[in-house]
């Protein structure tokens, strides 16, 4: 059974200013072990759609439709006390600002426990002060019978992000969603924190969900990649694909906006002209064809009909060209 | 963290020794001579200068200052053999309107102020508190307006008229309670408990209503905390979660706060005892501005500042137990 199958979900915020729609429609498969990267700008949907695999999304107004179908089971129609049980032994999350993210009135220590404890009742100190120390050790820690006692604000902003890390995998979950987890870290420490990310996951067997909008981050560690524009998945394919060969110009516009080696030293990066759409008034429509350099081309049908996710070679694109011109998209680019 | 404990009790004392001398200071400057209030309308010139001499006013004021706090220690002596007058340690003047040592007044006042104050307080954090979590949870609902409504009334009623309506409505119109007087806990627990349940309900009405809006307030604020997220995201259940996440983080500035009104309150709750007529701290203290009674004001006032301080300082400390981020510095 596929672990994970997310099949149209939608959610939709009302604001006082109108309902803002975040995610449109997503669909995708996790298998178990495997990792996937959900790819966008702010404002896509990602963390939204992140968030919706532990129904994490709060708000006085939040409507959720699809399903998102765990070993078979829709976490959307559970009850509390259902979702309660798959949050964080099932599925764990390592949220994006490792500053804010951990309890300041505890001890790391405890903190960690704590996560194991809330799913194995009655678990005695002394069990649950080993297995705090011995995740502290894992996550790779320094002194871990010094530090367990310490409170997270005696700790560097990646050191906290490895403890974030140990309480989402005390519990050895099926699915770890890591939403943006080295945005907020120095770069010489992002590094540091996929690996052990990559090197975690070898070790539980666990799935992981990354969400970012750093290519490079996706380059290092993600095996599949979904880019999502205003709320929709607007390509999927194997990071090999979407990177040597992207069918959808959003992507390819994504990655020609990224330095690489072979940029020459005062080769200006292309960007995308325009900004992201609003997520109240979205473009009738393919919602990237404001933007889009080709939607002239197809006459008014991108302005007026959503285009569908369809198989492009081995990817999937949610495109009106046809597939000899996604084919040769970044071919045309290099034109230039 | 004892370092700490040190640090901030020795500011304390500085604090006070300040406090106290611009007290004295202050009401040494003002026109009304204290000798001159001794006694009566048609006094003697010759009366008014022995009594000055007696009460040690003719002296510089440092040196009155310094006879002061000397008294505070030992006790003080006014007067020649004889005819002297002994106000033994802590000694904080005399009053010459009463014909009595000022700590003795503070003394048997005190109690009845700390009463009144000690009651208002359990009950203005459990009403405050309570309505404010009660209002956070049920954000938007029913009980949400409740407690909101509540906290607008209690604001915008003045003590008085708070205490008023509560006397005609409980005392003369329905005859539940008895009007208050007050009688000490040692001499009749049941009576003491009944004289100060009016006082008690109108200070924590009026008190509450804050205490409603900053637990409100900081309940919201800390639930949209990245970390109350990570709790809901480990699977802890609702209510623990908002135990030991949510209350956990918005009570520290609340203790900060409540700790400060109610010392504030222990210097005397002068509209609520006067209303109430309650022979306490605040009332003495009224008393002693209409009858210009000197050595009563320094002495209130210096009692007041001192709870203040402490209180200060023991929010300080207590401050650095409930946050760890703060123990550290």
């Amino acid at each position: 059974m596929t672990l994970l199958s997310v099949q149209d979900l939608r959610v939709t915020f009302g604001t006082a200013d109108g309902d803002v729609h975040a995610v449109q429609g997503v669909s995708f498969d996790v298998e178990a072990g495997e990792t996937v990267a959900i790819v966008g700008e702010s404002g896509s949907g990602k963390s939204v759609t992140a968030n919706s695999l532990l129904r994490l999304n709060f708000g006085a107004d939040v409507r959720t439709s699809g399903r998102v179908l765990l070993e078979g089971r829709d976490v959307l129609a559970m009850t509390e006390d259902e979702v309660r049980t798959v949050r964080g032994r099932d599925v764990a999350m390592i949220f994006q600002d490792p500053l804010t993210a951990l309890n300041p009135f505890y001890t790391v220590g405890r903190q960690i426990a704590e996560a194991y404890e809330v799913h194995h009742p009655g678990t005695s100190k002394k069990v649950l002060r080993e297995i705090a120390l011995d995740s502290l050790q894992k996550v790779g820690i320094p002194e871990p019978s010094k530090r367990v006692d310490q409170y997270p604000h005696e700790f560097s902003g990646g050191m906290r992000q490895r403890i974030v890390i140990a309480i989402a995998l005390v519990n050895r979950p099926k699915i770890l969603i890591a939403d943006e987890p080295t945005t907020a870290l120095d770069v010489t420490v992002q590094a540091q924190i996929l690996e052990l990310i990559a090197a975690m996951q070898q070790e539980n067997g666990s799935a992981v969900v990354l969400i970012t909008h750093d290519l490079g981050v996706v380059a290092e560690i993600t095996e599949r990649v979904m880019v999502m524009y205003a709320g929709r998945v607007v390509e999927a394919a194997t990071v090999l694909d979407a990177f040597a060969t992207p069918t959808h110009p959003y992507t390819r516009g994504l990655l020609k906006s990224v330095k690489s080696l072979e940029t020459a030293r005062h080769e200006r990066l292309e960007s995308i002209p325009g900004i992201p759409p609003s997520l109240i008034n979205l473009p009738t429509g393919c919602p990237f064809h404001p933007r889009c350099s080709h939607a002239a081309s197809l006459g008014g049908r991108c302005s007026t009909e959503v285009p569908v996710l369809r198989k492009v070679g081995a990817s999937s694109s949610a495109c009106h060209l046809p597939d000899e011109r996604l084919r040769d998209l970044l071919g045309g680019a290099h034109d230039r | 963290m004892i370092f700490f404990v040190v640090r901030r009790s020795f500011f304390a004392i500085v604090l006070l020794l300040i406090v106290s001398a611009f007290t004295f200071w202050i009401f040494s400057a003002l026109p009304a001579d204290p000798a001159a209030l001794t006694c009566g309308k048609n006094c003697r010139p010759e009366v008014i200068e022995s009594n000055r001499e007696r009460l040690g006013y003719d002296k510089p004021l440092v040196e009155q200052y310094g006879a002061y706090m000397k008294g505070i220690f030992t006790g003080r002596t006014y007067g020649e053999e004889g005819s002297s007058i002994h106000c033994p340690a802590p000694s904080l003047g005399y009053s010459y309107d009463r014909h009595e040592c000022v700590t003795s007044l503070i003394a048997s006042t005190l109690p009845v102020t700390a009463s009144i104050a000690l009651g208002a307080f359990v009950l203005w954090m459990a009403i405050g508190v309570g309505l404010g979590t009660m209002a956070a949870l049920k954000r938007g609902k029913w009980q949400d307006r409740v407690a909101t409504g509540f906290s607008v009334i209690g604001v915008s009623l003045p003590t008085f008229f708070l205490g008023l309506i509560f006397i005609m409505v409980f005392v003369i119109w329905t005859g539940i309670l008895p009007f208050p007087r007050y009688v000490g806990i040692t001499e009749n627990p049941f009576e003491w408990f009944m004289a100060l349940l009016l006082p008690w309900f109108v200070l924590a009405i009026i008190s509450a209503a804050t205490y409603v809006r900053m637990t409100r307030n900081g309940i919201l604020e800390v639930m949209n905390e990245e970390f109350v997220r990570l709790g809901i995201a480990k699977g802890l259940p609702r209510r623990r979660l908002i135990v030991t996440y949510v209350l956990r983080a918005a009570l520290v500035p609340i203790v900060t706060i409540a700790g400060l009104d109610f010392a504030f309150l222990l210097g005397g709750a002068l509209v609520t005892e006067s209303i109430f007529n309650l022979p306490g701290l605040g009332k003495l203290t009224l008393a002693a501005v209409v009858n210009s009674d000197l050595p009563i004001l320094v002495a209130t006032t210096m009692v007041a500042a001192v709870f203040i301080v402490v209180a200060n300082t023991v929010v300080d400390i207590l401050y650095g137990f409930l946050d760890p981020r703060v123990r550290a510095k």
